[in-house]
């Protein structure tokens, strides 16, 4: 007997159910911190974004890796939709970062943080997946392609990551530091809860677009068929 | 494993003769490369230092290769020789290898005159920035020929070229100018040759499934 | 409903396949092959076998699928669905498609050599010369490609794809780039190596390569 997938409107209600909590915790159960304030709770919103973002560009890249292995017909879909999820949560990480470096320090961007350049090298990246795939014809073709792109991505992310470690030692001193949070207790919760939030917002806006893809695929077909 | 390597051979063989024949890309990427290091001395403003220009020298080295690049696989093209080759190769990854060697061939041919032109115009380059464009040119041949291979497969593949290829291309720009102006050149060094291993390896394994359907 | 229907003709003229040949040797077994490229389909429902020693013919008006059905045969385009078992190694396999597959900048001998490598060609140089003389092309050998004419180019293509000794021959409307003494040159060929090998060719012409066919399946336009 198989496992039958979740119902998406039940998933979606409960990520609506815990959105609500999460913000109800960053502003309520959270204590403020003492150093940045009000601004650091963007932080709640801004690294589950990143880890997100992360997330989608691996199942990305793991619905390539069976795409090429197996040819499933379904893969594809399923990749370029990951991907372009995560491209939608990257840029999202960008500009929460930006919002909390200009709280932070009254700068828009700083190139100090690694995690924020690392999203910008990957946003030009994926941005760059999406150019490749309208370029192509529609056809297996164009998605090999795509897949073996999405491979080179997940590669590209941790040796971007040492480069830019690397590059830190000549580029410029480090001027603008920020530890990770020693979290309490309840910041800790905060998080937990936020990250889950938005980790099932994305897998319904993921569940979404891609049956809306896949429609609009059954439809362009059933079109063809029909044309006289 | 010695056939896969007279294929590789054949292969690389053929583009050599080939641009032996037509010598459209050399002269170009010579002289383009050098044309991009005088532009650069009237960019710098006067006060820049050295550090400045080992930054430049790495840009114009991109640029180049991207110019090599865009032609790598033009003959392949024109007739259809492309299919032919994946017809006829039991290996597909053989041609991709041999692709690789040819331009890197061409992009040490270019470097030839960039680097003394550089020495002689701006800083002396010592072993480890040597040791750096040897290493970064590997790297950027490998992932450029695979790259170049999918742009070619697109439309307006002119354009799409740089943007495939440059975000794969700033590690190996932080290598490169990390090995030319650190005291400690050795990790830079390790890393490009990090880089090189394993987008090589991706490559190769890869390169069947961009020509193939 | 299928569009695509092998109908079993001709006498097959002394090419071997049918009475005297021990039947159940398939080369080619297609069932339902469908080709979509995203949304549009070029091919749908073909199915037919092809037994060792036959020879189809492919027919069809331009935009039928005849192309993308021998790219299939030969392995550079994969079906949408269906299903596509060919018995023969791609190593024994001669293409000849729309394009002459080689590089216009080498000159002939060059072109060959280099296939004749990749392809493992024993005695190449050999057969090389041996099938520049067969089709005209000894006396242009060291020509450039880009220096032949639209025929002389086609005729090279037929000794890149004869090269290997290949046991299927897969021919995407040969005749058509070829100039009468090509034609010739060509049919003589076909007519040689028919014995042995197993033979699909496109044409929209199909009188042409009527008298050795076995099989021929109409394509229509979708």
């Amino acid at each position: 007997m198989s496992i039958a997938k979740p119902s998406l409107t039940a998933v979606a209600i409960l990520a609506a159910v815990l959105a609500g909590v999460s913000v109800a915790m960053i502003f309520f159960v959270a204590p403020e911190d003492a150093d940045q304030g009000l601004s650091q709770k963007i932080f709640y919103v801004h690294v589950p974004i990143a880890l997100t973002a992360y997330a989608c560009f691996g199942l990305g890249a793991w619905k390539a890796l069976r795409l090429l292995l197996t040819r499933g017909e379904r893969y594809d879909l399923e990749s370029y939709t990951a991907i372009h999820q995560g491209t939608i949560f990257g840029a999202l990480t960008l500009v929460t970062g930006a919002i909390w470096a200009k709280a932070s320090w009254g700068v828009w961007w700083t190139w100090s943080s690694n995690q924020l350049v690392l999203f910008l090298v990957l946003f030009l990246f994926y941005c760059a997946y999406f150019m490749l795939r309208f370029s192509i014809e529609p056809g297996p073709r164009r998605e090999r392609i795509s897949a073996v792109y999405a491979l080179f991505g997940v590669a590209l992310i941790p040796v971007s990551f040492f480069a830019i470690r690397l590059a830190n030692d000549f580029i410029h001193p480090t001027v603008f530091t920020r530890e990770g949070p020693q979290m309490t207790g309840e910041m800790f919760a905060a998080f937990c809860v936020s990250w889950a939030a938005i980790t099932l917002v994305a897998y319904v806006m993921y569940r979404t677009e891609l049956a809306g893809k896949r429609t609009d695929l059954h439809l362009r077909e059933l079109r063809e068929a029909l044309a006289p | 494993m010695s056939a896969y390597l007279g294929d590789v051979a054949a292969l690389a063989r053929k583009d050599l003769r080939l641009e032996l024949r037509a010598r459209d890309t050399l002269p170009a990427m010579a002289l383009f490369v050098l044309a991009t290091l005088v532009v650069f001395h009237f960019a710098l403003p006067g006060g820049a230092g050295d550090d400045a220009a080992y930054g430049l020298l790495w840009v114009a080295l991109v640029f180049t290769a991207l110019l090599g690049l865009a032609r790598a696989w033009v003959p392949e093209g024109e007739a259809g020789a492309l299919d032919g080759l994946v017809l006829a190769t039991s290996d597909r990854s053989a041609i991709w290898l041999g692709k690789t060697l040819a331009t890197l061939a061409f992009l040490a041919v270019a470097e030839l005159v960039a680097l003394p032109a550089f020495a002689l115009f701006f800083a002396r380059l010592d072993g480890a920035a040597l040791a750096g464009v040897v290493l970064a040119s590997i790297g950027i041949c490998a992932v450029g020929s695979l790259v170049s291979a999918m742009a070619a497969a697109a439309r307006g593949r002119e354009v799409l070229l740089p943007l495939l290829f440059l975000p794969l291309a700033i590690p190996l720009v932080v290598g490169g100018v990390g090995s030319s102006i650190s005291p400690e050149p050795g990790k830079y060094l390790a890393f490009l040759a990090l880089y090189d291993a394993v987008f090589a390896i991706l490559s190769w394994a890869a390169f069947e499934y961009v020509v193939t359907e | 409903m299928p569009l695509g229907v092998v109908v079993s003709g001709g006498d097959g003229q002394g090419t071997g396949c049918g009475a005297g040949r021990e039947p159940g040797l398939v080369v080619i077994r297609a069932a339902g092959l469908e080709k979509r490229y995203g949304a549009r389909a070029v091919l749908r429902g073909v199915s037919f076998e092809l037994p060792v020693g036959g020879a189809l013919v492919v027919t069809g008006p331009n935009g039928a699928g005849k192309t993308t059905l021998l790219r299939m045969l030969v392995g550079l385009a994969a079906p949408t669905r269906g299903s596509l078992e060919i018995d023969v190694e791609r190593s024994r396999v001669g293409f000849v498609g729309h394009e002459p597959l080689v590089y216009r900048e080498l000159t002939a001998l060059e072109n060959l050599d280099l296939y004749g490598r990749l392809y493992r060609v024993p005695e190449r140089r050999e057969r090389i010369g041996m099938l520049l003389g067969r089709f005209g092309l000894w006396e242009a050998r060291n020509q450039r490609v880009s220096a032949f004419s639209r025929g002389m180019t086609q005729r090279l293509a037929l000794c890149r794809a004869f090269l290997h000794d290949p046991e299927l021959l897969v021919l995407d409307e040969p005749h058509s780039a070829l100039d009468a003494e090509g034609v010739v040159l060509l049919d003589d060929e076909l007519a040689t190596v028919r014995r042995e090998r197993t033979l699909v060719v496109s044409t929209h012409e199909p009188g042409r390569v009527a008298a050795l066919a076995t099989a021929s399946l109409a394509l229509e336009r979708l």
